[in-house]
């Protein structure tokens, strides 16, 4: 079955010629050139992945980001102008899974989507449950309790949070955590990481000012703890 | 440099003479603060001569009259006592002289002179006195000079005894407290003229300081710092310098600003049809083999000319925020060399050496890492293309100087190495390595170590070039940083 890519973009020109691209890979892709287009595209054809540009007319990338991901969790990459602005950050906030930079080759992008599809399927940890105080982590189910009461997480968030609790205590650097969840030979940014991280705590500790779980170790990176 | 010339008025003429003859004793060379210190400490010097002398003038004058009185007055009861001797027994001259007090006495009778003294005699006695006192009968006083000093010289006939008393008066107290008060003068002055040097210190000071401030700002906007601005001050006469100043530089900033702009909204503005152009190219690559060999040369040219477009256009961009001064850095903590080996893997050389120091495996840096992975894979890059060699990566410390505070990363080349005098050429823009940079001379626009240099400033490091010290052929491109986290082991990481 083919993979389906929703791109959202306002500049035809740069549309076409990903699409183009993007069809070299073998996939089916689906254009819109504003946000209102995507969201009726989307609703008509779920897509396996979702590429949205920052700068659109009418609702902007990181709106577009947030409604989609209201009610699905699929695979999001926004398309920033410049990687030193707060974009990135506040892209990954919306629900973004990854980033990239204008201007970017296609084949970079290919090669991130490919990352993110092969991380969004369940992997097998070998454990059918484990435990960490109040939370629960069922792998195989793609299920996560705290408390008892499911939590929603994303799937870059589970995989984050199943990477974590591969190795409980283990220290694990920023740059362990992105070659192991966001998966491809990436020289990547550790703020892809701490926003996720911070996401994760949102949603599995009680007290995420205070983190009990997934608890930072200062120079070196994050470590799960029961 | 272009100079009003204003012709000198004839009312002005005699004043510009002043001046020039003033401007020719204060030769051009002497500063602003040391003109100023020396008109006040010669002005102060000049005023108290003056009035020294003038002080010592008027005392002098009113010591000598009130002292004239006084012997007067001493010399009439003097005389009245010799003539009331001489009355009486006119032979015993000497005798008589001595009734008269202790003070330096004469007298000239029948023809004689009789002295109290040797160091009293006739010669002291001009004839313009003699003749007054001894033809005319009248009595006199003159100011004569003895022994350098003035004394007072009185003549009275006596009348009775017809013959002429003579006293002289060296007005040796009047001397002593003269002499005191010339010292107090002297003093006085000396002290005035250090006064008035202090004075001219402070207020050659004050003079210069909004100078000082004027040249501090000029310096930091030399330095790039184009927001410096001359603090506004309501003294009229430095209003006009600061305002001038300030305006100056807005100018110089605004237009600063839209250079920098400039570059920014063009390189911007390329970027857009670049990445179609790139994309295209990419599309058709794919379709390499359908091709003639003919439109593959071609397409091969496209594709690797318009990667070159893009990376100078990144760089452009890149270098523009710099002059704009907008770069912020998104800094984190970053263990060096781990960094450091994937950068490299990175880089267009993925598979360069490296070479840590085991002193820095735990060393921490605060850094931008996507700014410092291009200043990595540019310094990669230059000994690529520049050496033609095989780059090598160091990951070590500097503990010559304090160790553990900095950070070396170092990469070096077996090239042919840089001719001296380049070394500090190399890092200005659309610069290219001497004879190794022509004969490569293709790929890199020459900005890769600008922007190393503008990248690894910003870090609060430094960049250098330099041969190889170890006798090696070739060059090594030193960047050092400061280092965050001592450098001390904390435990693996995975």
């Amino acid at each position: 079955m083919g993979i389906r890519v929703l791109t959202v973009e306002d500049d035809e020109r740069i549309r076409t010629s990903v699409k183009l691209a993007l069809e070299d890979e073998g996939w089916h892709v689906d254009e819109a050139a504003s946000g209102e287009d995507a969201v009726a595209l989307f609703s008509h054809h779920t897509p396996d992945v979702v590429l949205i540009d920052i700068m659109l007319p009418g609702i902007d990338g990181f709106e577009l980001c947030r409604t989609i991901r209201r009610s699905s969790d699929v695979p999001i990459v926004m398309v920033t102008a410049r990687a030193d602005t707060h974009d990135v950050v506040a892209g990954l906030e919306a629900g973004a899974d990854d980033y990239l930079t204008k201007p970017f080759a296609p084949k970079e992008l290919a090669a991130r989507i490919r990352a993110l599809l092969r991380r969004v399927r369940p992997t097998a940890t070998g454990h059918s449950k484990l435990t960490f105080g109040d939370l629960e982590i069922i792998p195989d189910e793609g299920k996560v309790l705290l408390a008892g009461a499911e939590v929603v997480l994303t799937k870059t968030e589970f995989r984050l949070l199943c990477e974590l609790a591969n190795d409980p205590g283990g220290v694990f650097s920023r740059e362990s955590l992105l070659d192991k969840v966001w998966g491809y030979d990436y020289f990547g940014d550790g703020r892809l990481v701490d926003v996720h991280i911070r996401r994760l705590r949102m949603k599995v500790e009680t007290d995420p000012a205070n983190p009990r779980h997934v608890v930072t170790v200062r120079g070196l990176g994050y470590r799960l703890e029961s | 440099m272009t100079s009003t010339f204003i012709e000198p008025r004839q009312t002005k003429y005699r004043l510009t003479r002043a001046r020039r003859l003033i401007r020719r004793a204060l030769p051009r060379r002497i500063g602003l603060r040391n003109r100023i210190l020396i008109i006040f400490g010669a002005g102060a010097m000049i005023l108290s001569i003056i009035l020294a002398l003038s002080t010592f003038g008027f005392t002098r004058a009113s010591l000598v009259q009130q002292r004239e009185l006084t012997e007067i007055n001493q010399a009439y009861i003097n005389a009245r006592r010799v003539q009331n001797e001489l009355v009486v027994d006119r032979t015993d001259v000497v005798g008589a002289l001595e009734q008269a007090g202790t003070s330096l006495r004469m007298l000239f009778i029948d023809g004689r002179w009789v002295s109290s003294s040797a160091n009293f005699t006739e010669s002291l006695v001009p004839t313009s006195l003699k003749t007054r006192t001894v033809s005319d009968k009248s009595p006199a006083i003159m100011v004569v000079e003895r022994a350098g000093r003035a004394a007072i010289l009185i003549g009275i006939p006596l009348e009775r005894v017809n013959a002429t008393y003579f006293e002289l008066d060296t007005m040796r107290e009047v001397h002593d407290a003269l002499s005191s008060v010339r010292l107090a003068l002297i003093l006085a002055g000396g002290f005035t003229t250090i006064v008035g040097v202090g004075l001219g210190v402070f207020a050659s000071r004050r003079a210069v300081r909004p100078l000082a401030n004027a040249a501090q700002a000029a310096r930091a906007i030399a330095d790039g710092r184009l927001d410096t601005r001359l603090e506004p001050t309501d003294d009229p006469d430095l209003q006009a310098l600061t305002a001038a100043f300030n305006e100056m530089v807005a100018t110089l900033q605004s237009r600063a600003e839209r250079d920098a702009r400039f570059t920014s909204d063009v390189s911007h503005e390329l970027r857009s049809p670049l990445m179609t152009l790139a994309a295209s190219a990419q599309v058709m690559q794919a379709r390499r083999d359908e091709l003639s060999e003919r439109s593959q040369a071609a397409l091969d040219l496209l594709v690797s000319d318009v990667a070159r477009f893009q990376s100078l256009v990144e760089d452009l961009l890149e270098i523009s925020r710099f002059d704009a001064g907008v770069v912020r850095l998104v800094r984190e903590p970053l263990r060096v060399v781990e960094f450091v080996r994937q950068a490299v893997a990175v880089s267009s050389l993925p598979r360069t050496p490296i070479e840590a120091n085991p002193a820095v495996t735990d060393a921490v840096i605060h850094g931008d890492r996507r700014r410092l992975a291009r200043v990595i894979a540019n310094l990669i890059d230059n000994a690529r293309v520049h050496s033609g060699g095989s780059p090598r990566v160091l990951v070590t410390t500097d503990d010559a100087a304090q160790p553990g505070a900095y950070v070396w990363i170092v990469v070096e080349d077996d090239g042919e190495g840089l001719i001296a005098g380049e070394t500090e050429k190399i890092f200005e823009r659309f610069s290219r390595g001497g004879a190794a940079g022509r004969r490569s001379g293709q790929e890199g626009a020459g900005l890769g170590l600008a922007l190393a240099l503008e990248h690894v400033t910003l870090h609060g490091g430094r960049i250098w070039a330099e041969n190889r010290t170890d006798g090696i052929r070739g060059a090594r491109f030193v960047v050092e940083l400061p280092v965050e986290q001592p450098m001390a082991t904390t435990g693996g990481t995975r």
